[in-house]
């Protein structure tokens, strides 16, 4: 049995800072209360998930018709590149960090982060970057437009000759969130080695935290390679070295692997959380134990060393020589093992449950649907020979979306469902919700499963216009992509709703188990203060009359009395 | 329960699975064989390969994937929670059996997937060596190792955004003629940024990286007129960055070169540059980008209109 002892320092300190609001204002402050941080990124990250999501509408769009007709190809360029790179950098990677900050410390006990000011500092560079990337919607010769790869040399090519370009613009923005997510990473793994509570040694751990230590470590060992990528480019770029450019011998292949090196893992960065999700919300809603718990958790790292080492397969038609291609090609594949393993596990502990099809389970089942789906065509794409033929065309398109959206943002959406009367101390509208989760599966269905056909038959990714062969699909995907726009709207309006109207929520309204759940809701600022439970038991004992923590009891009256 | 209940439960149990695993088996089968149709007519020698290498996926991807959709669908029909009921399920913790199973039947079923790759992979090897030379300087004159000295060797030459297809008798054309049945090689070069060399009829995609030449083979199968699109992205124009490839008999492919050889060069096939200018007239609005590279000067400037099978 692991007892943590915690750094005096943390428990002391006065929290929130003195002098801190404790209403509405302290969301918009410098506040370093990891719950108050948590809201802040979601709520900054949903704000960009709208604003990512219309330039994906805008895109649809254009390619609901062959020609391009909408707008000049330099504006559509423009847009897909900004809504790639708004979608993963403002919306995905922010939102993981606010879930992340809101449940890692109550979930293993601890009263706030390791480092509660970088903590802040790392949430307050989000706002800095973003402002900085939209800033270049207004510099002359408009934003970046050659793809969030930023392939060289036509990231290179800088047609004004501007110092103060798009793609500058683009990578200061990009290198400041990676300055971020360090910060971000540093604590989140500091947090959870050190300061667990007594009792909860790592195989008592629950699995999002398992899933957050090995997304996080994927953080710290992945981002320098990308960063230093992005160094060189902005040099590439501004003051005409020649890391990458052909002209002056340098060699643009060279930039793709800094880059995939990181933006390969930052996949896993992004759906290791959300398998950590799927493993709280199924046992929760079928009330079962998670099955086989050690092997979900320790499959976790199988998947994160394994992603260290197949960047190369996003370089299969790049000249890659042939022991390089079946080497990465078999890599890559190995993944599907832990993945499977996860998979399976899910479906054996929804096997024999009492489901309860709420809007949180709804959208992890709809998650786990499409990314067996997602699972199935990775590993086509992994393929050599199909590679070659599907690679950068709308398969890909189609089959990235099914893990990003399909299952990532599924799971993003589970997660704020669950845990959203947690935070906020409120329920939300189950109506609302249900409306929500139908509108985001069948437009997301549709926007992406009839891609796969135009990759198929040869559609590239990234066209401004295409042959009239390709138009059906084209047309349905375009309208699943507008219905998607329509399914933000019972969203916003349930969570503002509820948030501040919605009925008073109990401690614990799904009866999970979990650390959390043993405070009240909303949860004090020092979550158990100086009551620190000590784990007794794996989580997940749903039915087996385990106990989570000593004097379970003693937490659950206490939780009542304190809401 | 009594044993002979036991019994009659296993019994129905194993049965039911089987009748299961078959239905899937079957579906699975008529999949692989319905993906034939999802790609471009085959066109090329590596078409077969690569569409066998598809179905044989696809018909695995469909047992797993009806195989857990399928427990999920039982599942959301016969184990939903009555409305206020919280009782818990079946307090099943695990079973160390079961997980040896789903891990090690994926390894065997990846490590299959991964040498069938591998052997058709060797059995392709389409793309030759690669080398890099200084752009600054006059191509370096380049052979394949494996190539003879009578084979048709093809300058394929990407541009922001045009094609230009240099011939061995001197010529240039803006399409790509290649006789069928017969193994073309090509030095594939950039002049600016990366494209990618990629025809669907024949499953086969190479990117063009600019300072490097690579040496890049295919033979052509079924004569017809197919689709050559950039498929790496190259900036504003990327889209308009296609072309025809025109495979025919050997006769008309010769009668083809006795032709153009003769032709007085022209401007070569060059969209982009039609709709920049288009884009001047109207003020230059839209955001930044570099100019189209010239057309290119060729003898046959091609037909950009006539329909395509694939």
């Amino acid at each position: 049995m692991t007892i943590t002892n915690y750094d005096e320092r943390i428990l002391k300190s006065n929290h929130p800072i003195p002098g801190a609001p404790n209403n509405w204002r302290r969301f918009f402050g410098f506040n370093t209360d990891a719950k108050v941080i948590g809201i802040q990124y979601i709520v900054t990250a949903l704000v960009f998930l709208l604003l990512g999501g219309l330039l994906g509408m805008l895109i649809r769009g254009e390619l609901i018709t062959p020609p391009s007709d909408l707008f000049d190809p330099t504006v559509y360029n423009g847009l897909y590149t900004m809504h790639g790179t708004v979608m993963l950098f403002l919306f995905l990677f922010p939102i993981l960090s606010g879930l992340t900050n809101l449940l890692v410390p109550p979930m293993i006990g601890a009263p706030d982060m390791a480092f509660p000011k970088l903590n802040a500092l790392a949430f307050w560079l989000v706002p800095v970057f973003s402002i900085v990337l939209l800033t270049s919607f207004f510099v002359p010769g408009g934003p970046a437009s050659s793809g969030w790869w930023s392939y060289p040399p036509v990231s290179i090519q800088n047609p004004l000759g501007h110092f103060l370009n798009g793609q500058m613009l683009w990578i200061v923005a990009i290198g400041l969130s990676g300055v971020s997510s360090i910060m971000g990473a540093i604590n989140f793994v500091t947090t959870i080695i050190k300061m667990r509570a007594p009792g909860m040694g790592f195989f008592k751990m629950p699995i999002f935290i398992w899933t957050v230590l090995a997304a996080q470590i994927l953080q710290l060992l992945g981002l320098p390679a990308l960063t230093g990528g992005a160094v060189m480019l902005f040099f590439d770029l501004n003051f005409g070295t020649s890391f990458f450019n052909p002209e002056t011998g340098g060699d643009p292949v060279l930039f793709q692997h800094f880059f995939w090196f990181y933006s390969h893992p930052a996949v896993y960065v992004m759906v290791l959380p959300v398998f950590g999700i799927f493993s709280e919300l199924f046992p929760t809603y079928s009330r079962k134990p998670l099955f086989g718990y050690k092997f979900v958790a320790v499959a976790s790292f199988g998947i994160t060393i394994l992603s260290l080492v197949v960047w190369v397969h996003h370089m299969f038609y790049t000249g890659t020589p042939m022991w390089m291609r079946n080497l990465f090609m078999f890599t890559t594949m190995l993944i599907a093992v832990p993945t499977g393993v996860k998979v399976f596990a899910w479906i054996a502990t929804l096997w024999g449950g009492n489901l309860r099809l709420n809007t949180p389970m709804l959208f992890c089942l709809g998650g786990l649907f499409n990314f067996i789906f997602g699972g199935i065509t990775g590993v086509m794409l992994a393929t050599v020979p199909i590679d070659i033929h599907v690679g950068n065309t709308y398969f890909v398109v189609a089959h990235f979306h099914y893990i990003i959206f399909n299952t990532i943002a599924f799971g993003i959406f589970a997660g704020i469902y669950h845990w959203f009367p947690k935070f906020t101390g409120r329920m939300f509208y189950e109506g609302l919700g249900k409306i929500h989760f139908t509108l985001t599966f069948i437009g997301a269905t549709l926007n992406w499963l009839p891609l796969h056909w135009a990759g198929l038959l040869g559609m590239p990714r990234r066209v401004a216009s295409y042959d009239p062969e390709f138009a059906i699909w084209n047309v349905i995907a375009s309208i699943g992509a507008f219905m998607l726009g329509v399914a933000s709207i019972p969203f916003i309006l349930n969570m503002v709703s509820s948030w501040s109207r919605g009925k008073k929520a109990p401690p614990n309204p799904w009866n999970a188990i979990g650390l959390e759940w043993l405070l009240p809701s909303p949860p004090p600022h020092e979550n158990f203060e100086d009551d620190i439970p000590t784990v007794l038991n794996e989580p997940y004992n749903y039915g087996l009359n385990k106990p989570f923590v000593l004097d379970e009891e003693f937490y659950i009256s206490k939780a009542l009395n304190d809401s | 329960m009594n044993f002979k209940d036991n019994i009659n439960l296993k019994i129905s149990l194993i049965f039911g699975i089987t009748f299961a695993v078959f239905i899937d088996l079957i579906l699975s089968k008529l999949m692989a064989n319905w993906s034939y149709s999802w790609l471009p007519v085959q066109a090329s020698k590596a078409a077969p390969y690569v569409d066998n290498l598809f179905a044989f996926e696809t018909g695995i991807g469909t047992f797993i994937f009806l195989g857990c959709s399928g427990v999920i669908g039982w599942v959301l029909l016969f184990n939903r929670a009555p409305k206020y009921d919280e009782s818990y399920g079946e307090p099943i913790e695990g079973n160390i059996k079961l997980e040896i199973v789903w891990t090690l039947v994926p390894l065997f079923l990846v490590i299959a997937i991964a040498i069938y790759s591998t052997k058709v992979n060797t059995t392709l090897q389409n793309l030759g060596e690669k080398i890099k030379y200084d752009s600054q300087n006059e191509l370096p004159i380049y052979l394949d190792q494996k190539q003879d000295s009578t084979d048709t060797l093809i300058d394929v030459i990407a541009r922001q955004w045009n094609w230009e297809f240099k011939y061995p008798e001197g010529f240039s054309s803006s399409e790509l003629h290649i006789p069928i049945n017969k193994k073309v090689y090509f030095r594939l070069i950039s002049k600016d940024v990366i494209h990618g060399f990629y025809i669907p009829a024949f499953r086969l995609k190479q990117d063009i990286i600019p300072g490097s030449i690579i040496s890049y083979s295919l033979t052509p199968t079924r004569e017809g007129t197919y689709r050559l699109r950039d498929s790496m992205f190259s900036g504003a124009y990327f889209s308009q960055n296609q072309t025809n490839v025109i495979v025919e008999s050997n006769d008309s492919y010769q009668a083809w070169i006795k032709k153009t050889v003769k032709k007085v060069p022209v401007n070569g096939l060059n969209r982009a540059g039609l709709l920049y200018e288009k884009r001047l007239e109207k003020g230059d609005k839209g955001w930044a980008t570099i100019p189209p590279s010239p057309p290119p000067i060729v003898n046959d400037p091609g037909d950009p209109d006539s329909p395509h099978d694939g």
